[in-house]
């Protein structure tokens, strides 16, 4: 996507004003890896600074350093030209230091005004900070009311409750820790606008992201980092995907061979479904309609938080309270079905969270086939060892997982090579359906890359494939035809030929045409 | 109708023990960590109360002696689950089986022996209205002290931004570590008082209710306590009536007892234990209500590196 | 200030001296109790730990009490590995002691002629009823009111205590037996089958071992038994793959108070030939400590039951050579569980003592 002209930066003052933060030599060992090697990072005051890295890259070890969580090995820090030691939270916090966490550090049970109080120093009353909160969120134009609890929020607006609590707060330095994975693509540009209107004031932004495309369009500056070491320094701006990419991962990034897909017969059918949800916390389902064929990938796209968990537990069967013909396998009704009925049907699901729901991580790999195959089960459950040994190193060679062999522990393993395990113990299972969610969060480029094309292949031998992800860019690569899931609603399909990232972001807001009468969920634009 | 004011009268001070070891367990689990070691706890403060009281003649002594014993145990079963993280619910049985055999073994010097009954003032003056001069205020101090106690603590959860800290830790003591409170210190002080305060009614126990020791005193007392807590939503004002509630049950099955009533004396004396039961049932059935109201940490280990 | 440093994976080396290392605190902690109480360390501890060893007969003894510890324990082992928290197997015993024993009482006083090969399956079978059947008021508590088991097994237990009371001061009180709170002795062919001539040991303890082998190919060589292993660390993954807690809570309720029944039935219509208020020394609590000093492992549950058996006995002999109070035995069982618990960190982090991160 085309770049929008950014805001120039803060005129360059010349050796005047020394940088707001430098970095020298700054090394962190932990036991088993060094997480940030000899690093060195410089940031002017109205400079917003990114850093840029895959996952794993060391750059949140670098955060927690800056911010106090953690102390580093070696290197010295500098604030304002003077070199400081930041102990602790407490004083980074003292020195100007605001951070913005990508998982937000709020009480769900506490109201707004209570959760920033907690986040300053001690000697301010209750009601400062209430009208405080009014007066910073009025001048940034966020909506935002301080005597409403927490867990009522939208992930959106909890986090417009982290950044007003750093804002209280007059930061000299504010860090923001992959801000955007949880806002639709209008709610980015709001946030970009707050953020430049913050550096017109001279307070210097780190901007933690991986995301190439907000990186070009809001800093100033990037650090990129490859394996705890800095590989590169640049102005964004000037830079391309390819010539970035190459500083962050050492290669361009993998092309995905594309084959036209070749639709057969409906694998999955959903007809409104509606569901209360299970849980205080959660989302009610409504009337989501869904066509699955075989030999297609559909992805559903959305920020986390409208409905995701709640639909796909139904599809899976971990949620069996769904009419048993609002869900059909092949014409099969399937709503009532718990989880193990529906995999002996053929349906099976790859879920977003890896250590503790995908596999367990005190049992060996070998251990943890039995979460969701039988093959190696005989008379009275016994187990034959030696089948599920053969079964897991099958798997673990095809899939080229990195481990200690069959035996090995699943919280041994890194967060890229379990999910090859996982995706790839529900692959071999030669499944009709397969429901992913969130396929590649968290795992390393190469690793993704195998991932997804390991899921195209599945497709092209006839399987049906449903994919849910937060990130647009990696539907748009790998679906061939795209929902989006709105507080609980389902819209109508589109042709990934025929979207738009714009489009899907109006969506994301809840904002489709209405859906044809004939509630096939039948999609806009697309072929016959 | 007299007969009502004493029932009330004894039900105070039934309930007490109750209300000041649930009170000492409401703030730890408020601070996200259960103690399954209460009872044990309680029956080591029991006889470090009366031996005290033995020796010293002074109860309010022994109810130091209590609260140091109970905060002492406590403090090392805090050390073990909160910067060893052991498991909660092993480390606490773990205690409270020590307790009691600990506690079998220094009280043997002092099965049998005897303190001075303590005198009950009650409230001067108020004591002598009619009925409910004797219903209300004819107690032993510490029975107003435990009323007094939960205003305390009440005030202390909701009204003080240290109050605010120690739930936001029950919540989630990962946010309050980020936010840099220093979530195991406190989660220790709040281990400790709340065992000084369970070892405060242990010593009332053996001090004050029945001047006595003997092993196994405590006869459960712990465990209806934690059951307590359950059953108030960690809500102290709830806490304090549903001590009475046990205390009420108590007492009417002793009163049972004694008016003659034809059912054999085992029977009676298990309605206290089967009453927590029932309670147990009532409260959990809406597993929903239970975890909107609990503190969202209790029992799960914290690791302050991440 | 310790800080704990993750390992980057168990450590086999420490699981092996963790148990060495608890247990040799624990046997420091004795020998200082011993000296403050004026006895000499040495002797004490040699009668405390050794003595229970010497000779034929009284291994048979550790035997005869390790067998109710093994039969508890290895219920426990997979309830608590299953996140079941079942603490009051104590009154599971006791009512496996009420039915058991009730059973050899009717056989008695009905004068039936059975031989004692005979009567043992009823009495197992009799023992598991009776202790299956009150662990399953604790599982259906929980599966229908989700009312939290341990409270519930506990209180429990005071009830079975309260129960057996009443029983043998009331309706089963021996009419000869001068008013004391008994009933009658059980006639010889209730009598669970003797090992060895002239030793208590008795066939009980012959089950318990089977026992061990049946639970542990139970819990690793069978999906059941890996199914309900899941639920306890990884709650999440159980329900991903479709694993029902509701059968887990059930099935490790009934097994374990099944086993636990059995090891009261065991306890009454054994060595004891009779029902009283004090058919259990605390078994049921006891085991609680052995599970976990065997780490919930069948095999370590064997191993755990000895040495908590030699702290009885040894305790017992204390008392009666060494004037030594008995209630020592339960200080000695606490100790024991607390530092095991702590050395068990060990395992899985690194204790690192400065200040700085």
């Amino acid at each position: 996507m085309e770049a929008p002209a950014r805001t120039p930066c803060a005129p360059l003052r010349e050796n005047v004003t020394p940088p707001r933060l430098e970095l020298q030599h700054v090394t962190k060992r932990y036991a088993s890896l060094v997480a940030n090697d000899d690093v060195a990072l410089t940031v002017q005051p109205g400079e917003i600074h990114a850093v840029l890295g895959e996952n794993g890259a060391g750059k949140s070890t670098l955060m927690k350093v800056i911010y106090g969580a953690v102390r580093p090995d070696a290197g010295q820090i500098l604030f304002d030209g003077r070199p400081v030691q930041i102990r602790s939270p407490h004083e980074a916090r003292a020195l100007g230091i605001a951070m913005v966490f990508q998982h937000f550090s709020l009480f769900d049970t506490l109201t707004v005004a209570e959760n920033v109080w907690l986040g300053m120093g001690r000697d301010v009353p209750l009601q400062r900070v209430v009208d405080g909160i009014r007066a910073k969120a009025a001048e940034y134009g966020l909506e935002l009311d301080p005597q409403r609890t927490v867990h009522s929020l939208s992930v959106g607006e909890r986090q417009r409750v982290e950044i007003v609590r750093a804002l209280l707060a007059d930061p000299k330095l504010l860090i923001l820790d992959e801000p955007t994975s949880v806002l639709t693509p209008q709610a980015v540009e709001k946030l970009f606008v707050t953020l430049r209107q913050l550096a017109s004031t001279g307070c210097a932004i780190l901007y933690i992201s991986h995301k190439l495309d907000e990186i070009r369009a809001l800093c100033h500056q990037c650090t990129v980092l490859r394996g705890g070491r800095v590989t590169g320094h640049c102005d964004p701006a000037q830079e391309t995907t390819a010539s970035l990419s190459r500083l962050m991962i050492g290669a361009e990034p993998p092309r995905l061979v594309h084959r036209e897909s070749k639709p057969g017969e409906v694998a999955l059918r959903v007809r409104d479904l509606s569901l209360p949800k299970a849980d205080r916390f959660g989302v009610d389902l409504d009337r989501v309609c869904l066509d699955l064929r075989e030999g297609e990938v559909v992805g559903i796209a959305g920020v986390s938080g409208n409905g995701q968990q709640e639909l796909l537990a139904a599809l899976s069967g971990e949620d069996p309270r769904a009419p048993a013909g609002a869900i059909q396998l092949f014409g099969q009704p399937i709503g009532q079905l718990r989880s193990g009925a529906r995999r002996r049907l053929g349906l099976h699901f790859v879920p977003e969270e890896r250590l503790g729901r995908g596999a367990v991580p005190s049992l060996s790999l070998a251990h943890n086939m039995l979460l969701t195959r039988n093959e190696s089960l005989r008379l009275l459950g016994w187990i034959d060892r030696r089948a599920l040994r053969y079964q897991t190193s099958a798997i673990i060679d095809r899939f080229k997982v990195k481990s200690g062999g069959p035996g090995a522990v699943a919280r041994s393993l890194s967060g890229g090579n379990l999910q090859k395990y996982i995706v790839g113990r529900e692959i071999d299972a030669v499944p009709k359906v397969l429901l992913v969610a969130q396929p590649t969060w968290g795992v390393d480029v190469g690793a993704a890359a195998q991932i997804r094309g390991e899921l195209m292949a599945l497709r092209d031998a006839g399987c049906a494939v449903l994919v849910v992800s937060e990130e647009v860019d990696e539907l748009f690569e790998m679906t061939d035809r795209l929902h989006v899931i709105a507080r609980g609603r389902l819209s109508p399909s589109i042709g990934t030929s025929a979207a738009t990232v714009e489009l899907i972001g109006e969506w994301m807001s809840g904002l489709w045409p209405a859906a044809p009468s004939d509630g096939s969920g039948a999609s806009i634009g697309e072929f016959p | 109708m007299n007969e009502l004011a004493l029932l009330v009268a004894a039900t105070l001070a039934a309930g007490t023990p109750l209300a000041l070891a649930g009170m000492g367990l409401l703030v730890n689990e408020r601070a996200g960590v259960l103690n399954l070691g209460a009872e044990g706890l309680m029956l080591v403060a029991a006889v470090a109360g009366f031996a005290t009281a033995y020796h010293t003649g002074s109860p309010w002594l022994a109810f130091a002696a209590g609260a140091a014993a109970g905060g002492l145990i406590a403090a090392i079963y805090g050390w073990l689950v909160i910067w060893l993280n052991t498991n909660q619910y092993a480390t606490g049985l773990a205690v409270s089986l020590f307790g009691s055999g600990f506690s079998a073994f220094v009280g043997l010097g002092y099965v049998g022996k005897q303190i001075r009954e303590q005198p009950i003032d009650g409230v001067p003056g108020l004591r002598d209205v009619p009925l409910l001069g004797v219903a209300l205020f004819r107690q032993h101090a510490m029975v107003y002290l435990a009323v007094a106690l939960t205003a305390g603590v009440a005030w202390f959860l909701y009204r003080t931004r240290a109050g605010l800290v120690l739930r936001s830790i029950g919540e989630s003591p990962q946010s309050a570590h980020a936010l840099g409170y220093p979530v195991q210190r406190i989660r220790l002080a709040a281990v400790v008082a709340g065992g000084a305060l369970c070892g405060v009614a242990g010593a009332y126990l053996s001090v004050v209710y029945t001047p006595l020791w003997v092993e196994g005193m405590v006869a459960g007392r712990g465990w209806i306590a934690l059951a307590l807590t359950t059953f108030a939503t960690w809500r102290p004002t709830r806490l304090l009536l549903g001590a009475y509630l046990f205390g009420g049950v108590t007492m009417l099955q002793l009163h049972l007892q004694a008016s003659g009533v034809q059912i054999a004396p085992q029977f009676m004396s298990m309605l206290p234990y089967l009453a927590t039961v029932v309670v147990l049932v009532l409260i959990s059935r809406n597993p929903l209500w239970i975890r909107l109201n609990m503190p969202a940490s209790l029992g799960k280990p914290f690791f302050p590196g991440g | 200030m310790i800080r704990l440093e993750a390992r980057p994976a168990p450590s086999g080396l420490m699981s092996v001296l963790s148990p060495v290392m608890a247990f040799a605190i624990t046997v420091a902690a004795g020998a200082i109790l011993f000296a403050a109480l004026g006895k000499d360390p040495v002797q004490a501890l040699t009668v405390f730990l050794v003595e229970p060893f010497n000779g034929v007969r009284a291994v048979s003894e550790l035997g005869l009490k390790s067998t109710p510890l093994i039969l508890i324990a290895l219920g426990l082992a997979l309830c608590f590995r299953s996140n079941v928290w079942n603490i009051g197997a104590e009154g599971q015993f006791l009512m496996g002691a009420v039915t058991g024993g009730g059973l050899a009482m009717w056989v008695t006083t009905a004068g039936l002629d059975l031989s004692r090969w005979a009567f043992f399956p009823l009495l197992v079978l009799a023992g598991a009823v009776g202790g299956a059947l009150w662990a399953g008021i604790v599982a259906l508590l929980r599966d229908r009111f989700n009312a939290n088991e341990i409270l519930v097994s506990l209180m429990l237990v005071y009830v079975a205590n309260l129960f057996l009371n009443w029983l043998v001061f009331g309706p089963w009180k021996d009419p000869q037996g001068f008013n004391f709170p008994q009933t009658v002795t059980f006639a010889s062919q209730t009598e669970v089958p003797r090992l060895i001539r002239g030793m208590r040991l008795h066939w009980g303890f012959l089950a318990s071992l089977v026992a061990a082998l049946g639970m542990w190919l139970f819990m690793f060589r069978t999906f059941t038994g890996i199914q309900l292993q899941v639920g306890g660390p990884a709650p999440a993954a159980a329900r991903y793959a479709g694993f029902s807690s509701r059968a887990a809570i059930w099935s490790t309720l009934l097994v374990s108070g099944g086993l636990a029944g059995v090891a009261g039935a065991f306890e009454a219509a054994g060595p004891m030939g009779q029902l009283t208020p004090h058919v259990s020394a605390g078994y049921g609590f006891t085991a609680i400590i052995v599970a976990f000093v065997g780490r919930l492992h069948p095999l370590g549950a064997i191993l755990a039951s000895v040495v908590l058996s030699t702290f009885l006995i040894g305790g017992e002999l204390a008392q009666s050579r060494v004037g030594l109070p008995s209630a020592l035995t339960g200080v000695f069982q606490g100790v024991l569980l607390l530092s095991l618990l702590a050395c068990d960190t060990l395992i899985q982090y690194r204790v690192r003592w400065r200040g700085a991160r």
